[in-house]
């Protein structure tokens, strides 16, 4: 495995453009979580001529709904959800400015053609390596939505948070390749 | 005829509750760690080191194996020689899953309606509740939390009959195909075959909490077992759908009689996190 490539947030179109379907990095600074139902809103501000709860442009969003943090910790366990399921948002996200998100599986061709528009990158995480993850979580402070509970819009702090550029910014994927690589059927 | 008090239910269920989040079973974290030697990929064996680890930190700081911690599965098989007093059965299932899931800190992910309102209920229940009567005077227990990454992936088919053996492996390589990265690879992959529809679907859940390290006792279903999880593997998935050779852990397969007119089969997917706890009192 070649060495991982550090990454710190907000992330720019340059850094964003030098990632690589297949890159393993390490991501540090804030991201925000934000799953189905924050997204849901998010949208509904927009179409109603509202901003969003942050500005999104160069940042990175988070597929998660954590579990509840014990005393004293910033956050349960903490692995990515189904990307999938933000397919409907997420080009209008990315219209935003937004310049990752972070998940697992797969991703719409609407999504991909709107992140080769605007020059995105997505990530995935290890599904299910929620308290691997959840190590690297250092603060996580709820920014809107707190009604929604474990899926509230929040900034998270993280450092040194492992991920796969999965899909980059000229829309290569390393689902396709990767898996294609050893198919024997 | 013996008698159980229905607090002693609550308090079982919510130990099993905090008991299968927190800690993944000997069989699977051989598997996982089995896979790691065997898997072609580097990336996947990298994917394979860290769904080690993280199952070690879970263990050690009692923390959840995956942020969904599921809609709580029961299966209970109770003695028909035993009554459960000061309560109803149900409502003690229900109340342990509440306890457990708020006390030990895990994730209430379920909603009270699943197309209109689909209000969080607060607590994680209710609990899908399986009940079989069977002899003797002991209640035996299964949890098995089950996230629907993995869930949403799962199908069932109604195949005639000359489907045969050719038909349920290729439904079973395209429902892992189609699959692919979203149900968290490696897989576990419960199937149900046979009965009526609902029997179908039941049995792929059962299949699930049979350890991996168990083949069918019916040799030509084990055979099938065997050969299917050699296919799914070789369909390029991989951990986490990124490319390689371990795409499943395992396959178990449960049987039942059928009508001369049908195969039902049904496929419950779950994840490298297939967690389940039981007791018996």
């Amino acid at each position: 495995m070649a060495e991982p490539v550090r990454i710190t947030t907000p992330l720019s179109a340059d850094a964003a453009r030098k990632l690589r379907a297949g890159d393993s990095v390490l991501i540090s600074g804030a991201i925000y979580t934000a799953r189905d139902a924050a997204h849901k809103r998010m949208i509904e501000a927009l179409d109603r001529g509202e901003k969003l709860p942050v500005d999104v442009r160069d940042q990175i969003i988070y597929y998660v709904g954590p579990s509840p943090a014990k005393p004293g910790q910033p956050i349960g366990s903490a692995g990515p959800t189904t990307s999938g399921r933000m397919d409907a948002y997420t080009p209008r996200m990315l219209a935003e400015g937004l310049r990752g998100m972070i998940g697992k599986g797969y991703r719409s061709a609407e999504v991909v053609e709107a992140m080769k528009k605007h020059g995105a990158v997505y990530f995935a995480a290890t599904g299910g390596a929620a308290a691997l993850i959840a190590r690297t979580v250092k603060g996580y402070e709820v920014v809107a939505y707190s009604d929604l509970g474990a899926e509230a819009f929040a900034k998270m702090t993280v450092e040194d948070f492992p991920a796969i550029v999965v899909i980059d910014s000229e829309g290569r994927n390393y689902y396709e390749e990767g898996q294609k690589q050893y198919r024997r059927l | 005829m013996r008698t159980i008090e229905a607090g002693r239910i609550t308090a079982a269920v919510a130990k099993l509750a905090v008991e299968a989040n927190y800690y993944l079973t000997e069989d699977i974290f051989g598997a996982l760690a089995g896979g790691q030697k065997t898997e072609e990929s580097p990336l996947g064996r990298e994917i394979l080191g860290q769904l080690v680890e993280n199952a070690c930190i879970a263990r050690d700081q009692a923390m959840p194996i995956c942020q969904d911690t599921g809609m709580a599965v029961v299966f209970m098989e109770i003695g028909q020689d035993v009554r459960v007093v000061d309560g109803g059965l149900e409502e003690a299932v229900n109340a342990g899953v509440a306890k457990g899931y708020t006390e030990g800190y895990l994730r209430k992910s379920v909603v009270d309606d699943p197309v209109f309102i689909r209000k969080n209920t607060g607590d994680n229940t209710p609990a899908i509740l399986h009940v079989a009567i069977v002899p003797g005077d002991k209640i035996k227990i299964v949890l098995a939390p089950k996230g629907f990454g993995s869930e949403n992936m799962s199908a069932l088919k109604m195949f005639p009959p000359s489907a045969g053996v050719s038909g349920i492996k290729k439904f079973a390589v395209d429902t892992v195909s189609a699959a692919g990265s979203n149900p968290c690879p490696p897989i576990v992959i419960g199937m149900g075959i046979g009965g009526t529809m609902e029997k179908a679907a039941f049995l792929a859940k059962k299949a699930l909490i049979r350890p991996i390290s168990v083949r069918n006792a019916n040799p030509e279903y084990a055979t099938l077992e065997a050969e299917i999880l050699e296919l799914v593997n070789k369909t390029g998935v991989g951990p986490q759908g990124l490319g390689g050779t371990v795409t499943a852990l395992a396959v178990n397969i449960e049987y039942y009689p059928t009508h001369i007119a049908g195969m039902p089969v049904a496929i419950n997917i779950n994840c490298h996190a297939t967690r389940h706890a039981e007791i018996e009192i």
